[in-house]
């Protein structure tokens, strides 16, 4: 390195101290919240990864293909499986997301290009912030009193109506979000090149937010997989197929994994109790599998 | 009734004189934002097969004019419009004109590169599709994107992410959807302002060739592109006299002409860079 010449009269200056050195009081306070964090984030983990331990020592010694497609056992019957559960589960989940999907994105298109700034969006945004709070077994009862009471039977569609409620609020405030994340200037291109509001909204808003949405509508799906409350009161439980002798029976009770689990905990029987873990083992696996794939639809960019 | 030394009364004659014709008749009386009095007083007429440049201080609402010239600025709240603006003798601002079709036969480039989230292709035959082309539409790609000299880079990757490209890149493929529908005009609003010199200088060598086939106004915050691109120049400048900030024009004519022998001593002093 060259030396610049000093002028006359100044001192060379002290070389300055550049080495870390853990006795500042810096250094010290900086390395031990970094400490700090670390450990806070291992203890954090540790909850979610006892309960996944858990589940795979407890349901995963089960776990068979018969569990699959099996129906689930009476009193004091050796084996059986909860295939029935499956398919309650995941038809009342479809039923949820047809309902909730289109009319959760078309309020989001409203909120986020239409109206944003209107009373009306912002009565509707409210409503739907005060809904994500609501208590699962509240979106029960209100389908118990509307769908259960006026059909005057437990059915998936009661069922489906009670989980539409819980997700609605999630992918329409998330698809709104994700619309709002659209770049104004691709929006102005859009117009500048001669699309109605409309058009705007379908060939460039809609496909451009698509990721964002996914991922609002498979974080509530996974949601909805896993209650439980809402369907106590609308599909209640069954111990038979949602499809009889090739004929459908959706208007009537109808089983899904979170209620044969509720159920199946409580009795005094070993079998329903080792099926009751492996049952949650199997809804666990469900949820990481729906956010998995939201993941990747979400990365999927063109 | 404007006592002010920098009237508008005294630039130069804008009238069409004969041998250009003029393409778009713009004449900006008074423009609102709400109350706030953006534009008043400015005439500019943009001559068929011309690049006319707008400049001025920011704030003077040289974007502002452009963007009436396709209604884009019906788009921003408290809007409101006084003149006309008349494409081939007709006014787009006429209550039965309908702003989205205007808009189809007015191609616009904007500040910054805005390709949309689809593929290069898709990108350039946004426009085509929207007005539901039935023709080749392959062959129309091909031609938009020589136009707008990005052929070569891309013809390999046309199923690649227009938001892939780099910057000038993106900016060349914004102008090739522009262009792909055949518009008469292309306006381009600071085209080049967030792109490096080098880019700068291809969208400027692609304005020369575009200009073969479009009418093209450009705003710019850089003097020396309207020098180098501009055939003709109007000038803006901000009027705070009367408490708020509207922009008006001081002058308008030959880019050679302004730049040279500026009629207004605002002009001069402004191209002088005695203020910005």
């Amino acid at each position: 390195m060259r030396q610049v010449a000093m002028p006359p009269g100044v001192q060379e200056v002290e070389q300055p101290q550049l080495r870390r050195s853990l006795s500042d009081r810096r250094t010290l306070i900086s390395t031990l919240l970094s400490i700090v964090t670390g450990a806070m984030t291992v203890i954090a983990c540790v909850p979610l990864f006892s309960v996944l331990l858990m589940l795979l020592w407890r349901g995963g010694v089960k776990l068979s293909w018969q569990l699959l497609t099996e129906l689930p056992p009476t009193a004091f019957e050796d084996g059986g499986g909860f295939g029935n559960a499956i398919v309650g589960t995941l038809v009342m989940v479809g039923i949820a997301a047809l309902l909730s999907v289109p009319f959760g994105i078309l309020a989001a298109v409203f909120l986020a290009e239409f109206d944003p700034e209107s009373k009306t969006a912002a009565v509707v945004r409210f409503c739907a912030k005060t809904l994500t709070g609501l208590p699962s077994i509240l979106a029960g009862v209100f389908a118990y009193a509307t769908v259960v009471l006026l059909t005057g039977t437990y059915s998936a569609p009661a069922g489906g109506i009670a989980l539409a409620l819980l997700m609605l609020p999630t992918v329409m405030l998330t698809a709104e979000e994700a619309m709002k994340m659209v770049p104004t200037r691709m929006k102005e291109a859009a117009i500048g090149m001669g699309c109605t509001r409309s058009q705007m909204v379908w060939r460039v808003v809609l496909p451009t937010a698509l990721p964002g949405m996914l991922t609002g509508v498979m974080l509530a799906v996974a949601r909805a997989c896993g209650e439980t409350a809402p369907l106590l009161f609308t599909a209640l439980f069954s111990n038979y197929w949602i499809v009889q002798d090739g004929t459908p029976a959706l208007m009537a009770p109808t089983a899904s994994l979170a209620v044969l689990i509720y159920n199946f905990s409580g009795m005094p029987f070993e079998n329903q109790i080792e099926l009751a873990w492996a049952a949650a083992l199997i809804l666990v696996l469900l949820v990481l599998a729906i956010n998995i794939l939201g993941q990747l639809l979400s990365r999927r960019r063109i | 009734m404007r006592a002010t030394p920098q009237s508008p009364k005294s630039q130069t004659s804008v009238e069409s004189n004969g041998t250009s014709q003029v393409i778009i008749d713009c004449k900006i009386d008074n423009l609102y934002y709400g109350k706030f009095l953006a534009v008043r007083d400015s005439h500019i007429p943009i001559e068929k097969g011309d690049i006319t440049a707008f400049i001025g201080p920011s704030g003077c609402g040289k974007s502002t004019a452009l963007r009436c010239l396709n209604r884009m600025n019906d788009l921003v709240r408290g809007f409101r419009f006084e003149g006309h603006v008349h494409i081939r003798s007709q006014d787009i601002y006429a209550s039965n004109v309908d702003p989205v079709v205007v808009r189809r036969y007015i191609g616009m480039v904007f500040q910054q590169p805005n390709p949309f989230a689809m593929s290069i292709f898709h990108n350039v035959a946004f426009g085509l599709r929207l007005n539901r082309y039935q023709g080749n539409m392959t062959e129309r790609v091909e031609q938009a994107l020589h136009g707008a000299a990005l052929w070569d880079e891309v013809k390999d990757k046309l199923k690649q992410s227009g938001l892939s490209l780099s910057g000038g890149q993106q900016q060349r493929l914004c102008i090739a959807r522009a262009i792909a529908t055949e518009p008469e005009v292309l306006l381009m609003d600071e085209p080049c302002s967030a792109l490096d010199p080098i880019a700068t200088r291809r969208i400027e060598e692609l304005m020369q060739e575009l200009k073969q086939k479009y009418t093209i106004a450009v705003v710019t915050h850089n003097l020396q592109q309207a020098m180098r691109v501009a055939d003709k120049t109007a000038f803006m400048y901000v009027d705070t006299s009367r408490g708020g900030r509207t922009g008006y024009l001081v002058e308008y004519g030959d880019t050679k002409e302004l730049f040279e022998n500026p009629a207004q001593e605002y002009t001069r002093q402004y191209i002088r860079g005695e203020f910005s």
